[in-house]
């Protein structure tokens, strides 16, 4: 027991010794969340919309303003020729271009169907698609007025017959803002760099400065050594989670409506399977630039994209689907956001919180099997 | 001089060659992240699950229930028979919506009134809330128009359509994420490549105290960052390449512009990212250290604040001035220009001296630095 504590005071003295490390450990991901939550925001909130409008009567005007009204589209330019819309596309600096033809008010007063052309700047799918869905909205809305309600010769509107309409109600996030999804989110992905990256580095460092060999002629048991190891980043793991909860707390005013213990708990766990993680890369790796590569490259960016953080889980194909599985962080990010957004706790997640656990105490045996005492 | 720096980087290149599982790591898994972001990742929101609460229990419901479940964007899940059912299904993410018919839907519309539909919609992800929204409204719109048409057919009428609506969509018809998100991850791949390489590689002469013995040689510290650099810079080209040959063998990537532009924009893009990663080296006094400091700079800067996946537009401002801390933001301009559009060098010059200022910028700090600290000495 006195071994352990005195390794464990040995690897806290290091840390706080190097000031440079100790500096960008605690500063890295304040600094990360802080900047990362504001920038993570999918929202398509301004559409750069083109238009070019041949017709120039009072009933494209109308169509004009109800797009205008939605808040979505913001009109940066109005042209007088495709040429003008083909360089502006070309350039990437509108998203749609509108064509209203020039018979369209004409052909609106006969009841003969009009032709509404838009031409959509493609290459980022998601956003057109998106601003495809707002376009549809007004047509269909101005549209179901014209339909509907038809005057009688004094001008009175009338139903011509029942319609449905829609009423959304939106849950837990009512203003369906990224930031409050994102951050929860980016609070994990931070403390999943941070820890892993640690730990990666820990075990083949000594190796490669050679100070390995004075562990291994030291009496130090293998079992001393990785829980000396292991300690203290879990200490620091913990201070880092500690600052980022305050932060997506205080800084983001992001209320936490479930219980902050349970979460702090789940995130205990999460903490040791990243360890873990980091203790496995750090010994099938021979030098720290291995161990490095292979955490980024190997670990943390395919982990990144899997976890459900940005890209929803549900989306992907099968076989994806049972590959992140295997993911820690993505348990982490049920759990977390269901705490924060929902204010649910154990009672429902359970099963992400056991299987945490079980990640981590399998992780840790797995890595701690394969580190050797010995010198290769 | 030239000598001193080849023989510098044939010593570096060497060194690589033997360290065979990096070189499996750098270019392999260039290609499973590729594969990752073709098949796993896409925006599409499709087969939302839904949970019916109807009250109404009447042919219109089931129809409009029918309507929604055949398209690709509805999966009907379970009905719901008490309204407080509808919080446990969607605190425990069993459905992402609920529908609500009111108990007098099918009289309302006998009688020529306007009835409301309620959406319950899980608004943690507000993207894909927003996503359903549009859907729900569209699906809502479109069964209304069905019944007018009923409507009218029975007065003989035919309905009308006032707006036809004819989009496309220029550069990908097919509204395919993939093409799109390939620049930015090849952006982020190089990027991180270069910092974190070039950084450790150099960190690491100092940690194994190698460092010394070049310092009393008659390299100048030019000669030795020159001759460190090229080596990784022949990796970056290899990892760019493979990831274009990969993208075009599995997802059709065609680069529709110029491939010198294509060279001299990834060229000088490499000049920027080394050009961190020097400096970085400069600072940090061992690996862990730079490779922390490497994964501040470009890990999650490039993923998050190049523009790749969020768009900056839509940041608020101080961060997208912040923005331009990763050289990956002009590289993607310039990728998706060349790559996607196919566009000339006037669709991102302005780019291109960017990245320049970025890496000079970067150089002359590390140059300060390095002074700085052999002065001490």
């Amino acid at each position: 027991m006195k071994t352990i504590y005195h390794f464990i005071i040995k690897e806290l003295l290091q840390v706080k010794r190097d000031k440079k490390m100790l500096a960008i450990i605690f500063m890295a991901p304040i600094l990360q969340l802080i900047f990362l939550g504001y920038a993570a925001n999918m929202d398509v909130n301004i559409v750069h919309t083109t238009i070019y409008d041949q017709d120039k009567t009072e009933t494209s005007r109308n169509f004009i303003s109800r797009l205008v009204e939605t808040g979505y589209f913001q009109i940066d330019y109005n042209v007088n020729s495709y040429e003008e819309i083909t360089d502006l596309l070309n350039e990437g600096k509108t998203l749609v271009a509108i064509v209203i033809p020039k018979d369209f008010e004409k052909k609106i007063n006969r009841r003969e169907t009009t032709q509404l052309q838009t031409i959509f700047e493609g290459s980022d799918a998601s956003k057109a698609s998106m601003a495809l869905g707002y376009i549809q909205g007004v047509t269909t809305r101005f549209s179901q007025n014209l339909i509907t309600e038809t005057k009688d010769k004094l001008g009175m509107k009338i139903s011509l017959s029942g319609s449905l309409t829609p009423e959304v109600r939106v849950w837990y996030n009512p203003e369906m803002k990224s930031r409050v999804f994102m951050v929860p989110g980016i609070l994990g992905l931070v403390l999943m760099i941070s820890t892993i990256s640690l730990m990666s580095m820990a075990v083949v460092r000594e190796r490669e400065i050679g100070t390995m060999e004075q562990l291994i002629v030291t009496p130090i048991k293998k079992y001393q050594l990785l829980l000396g190891k292991l300690i203290p980043f879990t200490m620091i793991g913990f201070v880092i989670l500690v600052i980022v909860m305050i932060l997506m707390t205080q800084w983001f005013g992001i209320i936490v409506r479930g219980n902050p213990l349970f979460l702090l708990f789940a995130a205990f766990l999460f903490i040791l399977s990243n360890l873990g993680i980091g203790l496995l890369i750090s010994t099938v790796s021979k030098t720290q630039q291995q161990a490095m590569m292979a955490s980024v490259f190997a670990v943390m960016m395919p982990m990144i994209y899997l976890s459900g953080f940005a890209f929803p889980i549900e989306n992907m194909p099968k076989f994806f689907q049972y590959i992140t599985y295997a993911i820690p962080l993505r348990y982490f990010i049920t759990i977390i956001r269901g705490v924060v957004l929902k204010g649910i706790g154990f009672s429902s997640l359970w099963l992400e919180t056991l299987i945490l656990l079980g990640m981590g105490v399998s992780i840790l045996v797995l890595s701690a099997n394969r580190f050797s005492k010995k010198i290769e | 001089m030239l000598n001193r720096i080849f023989a510098i980087a044939k010593k570096e290149l060497k060194q690589l060659s033997r360290d065979t599982r990096m070189l499996f790591i750098i270019f392999f898994f260039p290609v499973v992240l590729l594969i990752i972001f073709g098949y796993a990742i896409n925006f599409d929101v499709k087969h939302i699950k839904i949970a019916v609460y109807d009250q109404d229990k009447s042919d219109y419901t089931r129809e409009y229930v029918n309507g929604l479940i055949s398209s690709e964007y509805f999966d009907l899940i379970t009905y719901v028979q008490d309204e407080s059912e509808i919080k446990r299904l969607l605190d425990e993410k069993i459905v992402q919506v609920v529908v609500v018919f009111p108990n007098d839907l099918s009289r309302k519309l006998l009688s020529k009134q306007e009835v409301k539909v309620q959406y319950l919609i899980d608004g943690v992800d507000g993207t894909t809330a927003s996503a359903i929204q549009n859907y729900v409204n569209a699906a809502t719109y479109s069964y209304s128009i069905k019944l007018t048409k009923e409507y009218l057919a029975v007065t003989g009428k035919n309905l009308y359509v006032p707006i036809d609506l004819q989009p496309r969509f220029w550069f990908n018809p097919e509204l395919q994420s993939t093409k799109f998100l390939i620049p930015g991850l090849m952006g982020m791949i190089l990027i991180v490549t270069a910092v974190i390489s070039i950084s450790l590689s150099i960190v690491r002469e100092k940690e194994r105290g190698t460092i010394e013995q070049i310092n009393v040689s008659p390299l100048s510290s030019f000669e030795f960052i020159l001759g460190k650099t090229i080596p990784y810079i022949f990796i970056s080209l290899i990892n760019a390449t493979i990831v274009l040959v990969a993208g075009y063998i599995l997802f059709g990537l065609v680069i529709k512009g110029d491939l010198f532009l294509l060279l001299f924009g990834t060229l000088t893009f490499l000049f920027a990212a080394l050009g961190l990663g020097i400096f970085i080296s400069t600072v940090a006094d061992s690996q862990q250290v730079a490779f922390q400091a490497a994964n501040v700079t470009s890990l999650l800067p490039s993923f998050m604040l190049s523009g790749f996946i969020f768009p900056i537009e839509t940041m608020p401002t101080a961060i997208q001035v912040l923005t331009n801390v990763t050289p990956a933001k002009f590289y993607v301009v310039i990728l998706r220009a060349i790559l996607l559009r196919g566009a000339g060098i006037s669709a991102f010059w302005d780019q291109l001296i960017y990245l320049g200022i970025f890496g000079t910028v970067f150089i002359t700090l590390a140059i300060i630095v390095d002074k700085r600290s052999k002065g001490k000495q």
